[in-house]
């Protein structure tokens, strides 16, 4: 079998949730990747342990990742693959759909198992419930949650990068432009670390007392979705059911309550920290470390020990 | 132009699921159930189109069992002016949604299709991004601002990392993100208004659709259960168990 995984990229190097769709493509069959974008990206894409071979394009129509013309090209290339893959990202999600219902299949989304070639598991229900569902389209078409796979190593593979074809452009949307935070921290996705901050910061100036003690921690920052929709911190930090879906080995929630919806995005997190001044918060529930205290007089304090060595 | 918004009857978002003992599904008897979320989004979003005066009529849909009519009752409440309910009571996936979704298009030839991103049940967010590919339309996906220009939509999506703009050709599908807007309250007026509101009754059949599923759901578990840890009493105690027990810092 013949897997063909669309990547995402940084502009240098494959993301780390792409490599964990290799991880679950390797379970599958032979691994091809589809990068959009510089060489570099591609040559990063080949160094991935088992990655057999890399297609790359550096085409204009394709840069944005354009929904329309992406999909239409990868429709043309799936004849050769018997499963197309990408991580569950914001470019994955809005492509694989178009794709699978170009193909008349039904679009497996944000698998967090493989069982077999036809058989996957994945989350419903804010997570709350794990389905184990059989495919019986000829063709799957997979979005791959990152935080359910290790990533496969960056090194070690050796591939050959080739060119990727070229399909034809829809001219259904046009791209205008991007407004795409540079942070010097870690992705939220991929770091070892997160620190979030919820409705309690109260402002955003506030907020800085998270990404302060992130800095501090070389963590990511997250957000709760009502810290983001009162403007505290931007709409990509949101972690939950309907933002980001982390896993790191440290979570830390400082004035998060725990709602279903969030717990949903970081409930697989190795070590949990939960600091909350009410004691009844469901957040404790999934705390590893849960401490009870006002956020603007402990933050600091932590921020202090933090220093100590 | 005319508007097409699809709404989904699903479990309420306070509810905490749980699963059945026999692993077939979730317990969905005598639950609390409502409008996915992002669809009251999306209804906000055709009732504002309406109000600038750049809708004229928006049609309110849902498949799924006969009680779905409550959900479209609650879209003609915020602002719909009619409804159709496709009544199905097996399991719909997006693809069968997406193909009804396009036989009501075909015959009601709707500008604008604006879906929820994804439905908190099945959480697949697929279903606006498969009608766009049955269509042959664009797709303007997790939108936060929608604006009618040149002809056109420009829509500002949330994607990783930050915001991104496009320019999309009618007719065209947009689907909901949480800060696109916030959806109103029905007042009691337009409630009782909306009872008079006409809703449309199809059939898959009568629309000529095959809604086989392609997923057989062989079981649902209940995920792994994390236990409550404990709490610590002051900063110090909890750097310490941080770096020496956990050693994660
Ligand atoms: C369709 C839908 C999708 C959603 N998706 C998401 C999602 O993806 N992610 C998400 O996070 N939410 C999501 N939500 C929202 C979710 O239901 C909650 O409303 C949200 O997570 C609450 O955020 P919060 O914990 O920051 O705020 P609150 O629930 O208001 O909690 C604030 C907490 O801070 C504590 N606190 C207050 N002051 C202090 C202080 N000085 N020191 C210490 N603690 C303090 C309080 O005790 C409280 O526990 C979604 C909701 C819906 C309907
Ligand atoms: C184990 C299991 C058992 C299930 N059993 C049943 C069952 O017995 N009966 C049943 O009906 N479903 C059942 N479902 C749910 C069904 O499979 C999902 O409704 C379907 O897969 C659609 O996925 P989604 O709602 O996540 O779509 P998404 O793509 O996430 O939905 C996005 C948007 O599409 C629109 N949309 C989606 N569905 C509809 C709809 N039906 N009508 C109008 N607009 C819609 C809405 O605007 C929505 O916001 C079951 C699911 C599972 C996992």
């Amino acid at each position: 079998m013949a897997v063909l995984i669309l990547a995402d990229h940084d502009g240098s190097a494959v993301t780390q949730p792409t490599r964990s769709a290799v991880a679950a493509a390797t379970k599958l069959g032979d691994v091809t990747v589809l990068v959009f974008g510089p060489r570099a990206a591609a040559d990063s894409a080949a160094q991935v342990a088992g990655v057999a071979r890399v297609l790359h394009s550096e085409d204009a129509l394709y840069a944005n990742g354009l929904a329309e013309p992406v999909s239409a090209l990868l429709v043309s290339m799936a004849p050769e693959y018997s499963h197309l893959l990408a991580p569950a990202s914001a470019a994955g999600k809005n492509v694989m759909p178009r794709v699978a219902a170009l193909l008349d299949v039904q679009v497996i989304s944000d698998i967090s198992g493989v069982v077999d070639a036809d058989t996957f598991v994945r989350p419903i229900y804010a997570g709350n419930a794990m389905a184990t569902v059989k495919s019986s389209d000829a063709k799957k078409v997979i979005t791959v949650r990152a935080a359910s796979f290790d990533p496969a190593p960056a090194t070690g593979g050796s591939a050959a990068v080739e060119a990727a074809p070229k399909g034809d452009d829809p001219a259904l949307s046009t791209f205008l432009g991007a407004e795409i935070a540079k942070s010097e921290r870690p992705e939220l996705t991929a770091a070892k670390i997160v620190v979030s901050g919820g409705r309690a910061m109260g402002s955003s100036e506030n907020f800085h007392i998270i990404e302060s003690i992130a800095d501090k921690l070389g963590a990511a920052v997250g957000a709760s979705r009502a810290a983001v929709d009162a403007g505290y911190a931007p709409n990509d930090h949101q972690v939950g059911q309907t933002g980001k879906i982390v896993a790191p080995d440290l979570y830390i929630a400082v004035g998060i309550s725990g709602a279903i919806q969030h717990l949903a995005g970081m409930k697989d997190s190795k070590v949990i920290v939960a600091i909350n001044k009410d004691e009844e918060a469901p957040i404790f529930s999934v705390a590893d470390y849960g401490l009870v205290g006002d956020l603007f007089k402990v933050m600091p304090e932590f921020e202090a020990e933090l220093a100590k060595k | 132009m005319k508007l097409l918004v699809p709404v989904k009857r699903v479990v309420d978002y306070n509810v905490k699921v749980r699963v059945k003992a026999d692993q077939t599904g979730v317990e969905t008897a005598n639950v609390k159930m409502s409008m996915n979320p992002f669809d009251e989004i999306a209804v906000e979003e055709a009732v504002r189109l309406k109000e600038k005066g750049i809708a004229t009529e928006i049609i309110a849909v849902s498949a799924g069992p006969a009680a779905c009519a409550e959900q479209i009752r609650t879209a003609l409440a915020m602002g719909a002016d009619r409804g159709i309910l496709i009544e199905h009571d097996g399991v719909l996936e997006p693809l069968a949604v997406a193909k009804l979704l396009k036989a009501v298009i075909e015959k009601e030839s709707p500008q604008l299709v604006i879906l929820g991103k994804q439905a908190i049940d099945d959480d697949m967010n697929a279903t606006g991004q498969m009608l766009a590919a049955l269509m042959g339309w664009p797709q303007g996906t997790y939108a936060s601002k929608v604006e009618s220009e040149d002809g056109g939509l420009k829509v500002t999506r949330e994607v990783d990392g930050g915001l991104e703009r496009l320019q999309l050709k009618l007719p065209a599908i947009v689907t909901t993100d949480l800060r696109l807007n916030e959806p109103r309250y029905a007042s009691l007026p337009n409630i009782m208004k909306a009872r008079k509101k006409p809703i449309e009754n199809v059939k898959p059949a009568d629309l000529g659709v095959d809604v086989t599923p392609r997923l057989t759901v062989l079981k649902v578990e209940e995920p792994p259960k994390r236990q409550a840890g404990k709490k610590v009493g002051s900063v110090q105690e909890l750097v310490d168990k941080l770096r020496n027990e956990a050693k994660v810092i």
